[in-house]
């Protein structure tokens, strides 16, 4: 049997293969890595008007707790957002902390209008069965967890998502950044949130996976959307400093050295009641030995994954955990860990490319604008 | 006379000089080249040895040398435009020119006629 046949595929896969998706293994899943616009232009498309990406290997699931109480406030013993405050219909990015603290994945958790007192999560399809593992121990008797496997997930991200999206409903013009509701596209109902992770204006739908194909193929009649593959999707995020799980964090790093503080809600770290909190708040004061920041590269040479950042006297400081090409910015950008020293923007740094030593210096990220659509009051 | 090796690199070779760059094959399955790290001329390399890298957007693939012999010459104009790699792989895009110091490493080599055969074959 090949390696293939192993893989699980997603409700959209003939679609992907339809449309000459290169498909590679990701996450036990066959993706497509590009199309054959190829990632620099499926990028840029992305960026001025809307792409559509599969994202169906990641999980979705609802809790619910197991006594009618709300669901939040069990999940945020292991989650430190905001989560009990949430209305139906608005949603939080947050973090599953492990008891040390560290990070053992990021998520989407949104309250849903009905089933009633119901949460949604989104979870990194590479960690589904690991968050699933972690929810179940940490809280299976508090909470019951339902992954949806019959439902697909469609983003669809770029400045053009909602006039293409607000043609099959109006209605989602309305939503401001993570807000979801309950639509009717072509038919089919379906939750839209106004969420992604390219750093774009732009809509999650979750779909019945039965009726994913034909929902796609209709956004895709739109002339501003192209299909977008992974390759895409990990150049946009990096160009937004957007983490990605298990590269940019892992289960040793807290929020304070992954610089995802936004993530920690207000009145959370002052109750300081969630695992892990009594690391977390001292390093909020006193600082976390190496944080996450974004880097710019001086030449051409993109800085990969694992690459060492060095200081000027060439002695090792870190490694890059992102690292690529940034198509819209037309130059290398990259993402990885310094001491708290080394972190302020500006700061010159290089780093071992090949046994060369390439400057580079300290940057924030993002390193291209957000431009999510925020309620302007 | 142009030869191709298993690696998807294409020799030309004028007198005692070979120019070389990688196929329209190899550019394809590379996508957007954004990045070449081109040798020093001056260096010397045996056959087989890590030459230049080729970086897409996505990762980075090294090119290898496809001979034994000196570089005499690199293509600086890869420097402000990577793409032409992608754009024009066996003309403008070419790599760096090099010394032939045997000959006879070139017999093994595919001709274009078995180079076709060859991509054919693994798609």
């Amino acid at each position: 049997m090949s390696a293939d046949q192993t893989l699980l595929k997603t409700p959209l896969y003939d679609l992907h293969v339809e449309h000459g998706g290169k498909m590679v293994p990701f996450a036990g899943y066959s993706m497509p890595v590009q199309y054959p616009l190829g990632i620099m232009k499926e990028h840029l498309h992305t960026r001025d008007a809307a792409g559509l990406f599969d994202v169906s290997h990641m999980g979705q699931a609802y809790i619910r707790s197991t006594d009618g109480s709300d669901p939040a406030a069990a999940i945020e013993k292991i989650m430190p957002g905001a989560l009990q405050v949430l209305k139906p219909g608005k949603m939080r990015y947050t973090l599953l902390l492990n008891d040390e603290g560290g990070i053992e994945d990021d998520l989407m958790v949104t309250r849903t209008f009905e089933p009633e007192g119901t949460l949604y999560v989104v979870v990194n399809a590479a960690f589904k069965e690991k968050d699933y593992t972690i929810l179940e121990e940490k809280l299976g008797d508090q909470i019951v967890l339902e992954p949806l496997e019959d439902r697909a997930l469609i983003a669809l991200q770029g400045p053009k998502a909602e006039s293409v999206l607000a043609k099959l409903a109006p209605e989602v013009a309305d939503l401001s950044f993570m807000e979801a509701t309950m639509v009717t596209l072509e038919g089919v109902v379906c939750w839209v949130s106004r969420s992604g992770y390219t750093g774009e204006d732009g809509y999650e739908i979750s779909v019945p996976s039965d009726e994913a194909d034909a929902f796609a193929k209709r956004l895709l009649k739109d002339e501003d959307v192209e299909l977008i593959g992974l390759g895409a999707r990990d150049s946009l995020r990096l160009e937004a400093g957007l983490c990605l799980s298990g590269h940019d964090f892992d289960g040793s790093i807290t929020p304070v050295g992954a610089s995802v503080t936004f993530a920690l809600g207000k009145k959370r770290r002052e109750a300081g009641d969630f695992v892990g909190s009594e690391r977390i708040l001292s390093e909020l004061s006193n600082g976390a030995d190496n944080v996450r920041v974004g880097i710019l590269p001086e030449g051409r040479a993109p800085a990969r994954e694992g690459t060492v950042i060095a200081d000027v006297d060439g002695n090792e400081i870190g490694k890059v955990t992102s690292g690529g090409f940034g198509p819209t910015l037309g130059a290398p950008v990259a993402m990885g860990y310094v001491p708290t020293a080394f972190a302020e923007n500006g700061t010159e740094i290089y780093l071992l490319v090949r046994g060369k030593s390439l400057a580079a210096k300290v940057a924030g990220t993002p390193f291209v604008p957000q431009r999510y659509k925020r309620k302007t009051v | 006379m142009i030869k191709y090796t298993d690696e998807h690199e294409w020799i030309v070779v004028d007198g005692n000089i070979a120019t070389v760059g990688i196929t329209d094959y190899a550019q394809k399955a590379l996508g957007d080249v954004v990045f070449v790290e081109l040798p020093e001329v001056g260096a010397s390399f045996a056959s087989g040895d890590e030459v230049a890298v080729v970086e897409s957007v996505k990762a980075a693939s090294e090119v290898y040398a496809p001979l034994t012999g000196e570089i005499t010459e690199v293509n600086s104009d890869l420097e402000g435009e990577p793409a032409l790699v992608n754009s024009a792989p066996t003309d403008g895009g070419w790599f760096f020119k090099m010394t032939v110091a045997d000959t006879g490493e070139l017999d093994g080599m595919m001709d274009e006629a078995a180079y076709n055969d060859f991509v054919a074959g693994l798609e």
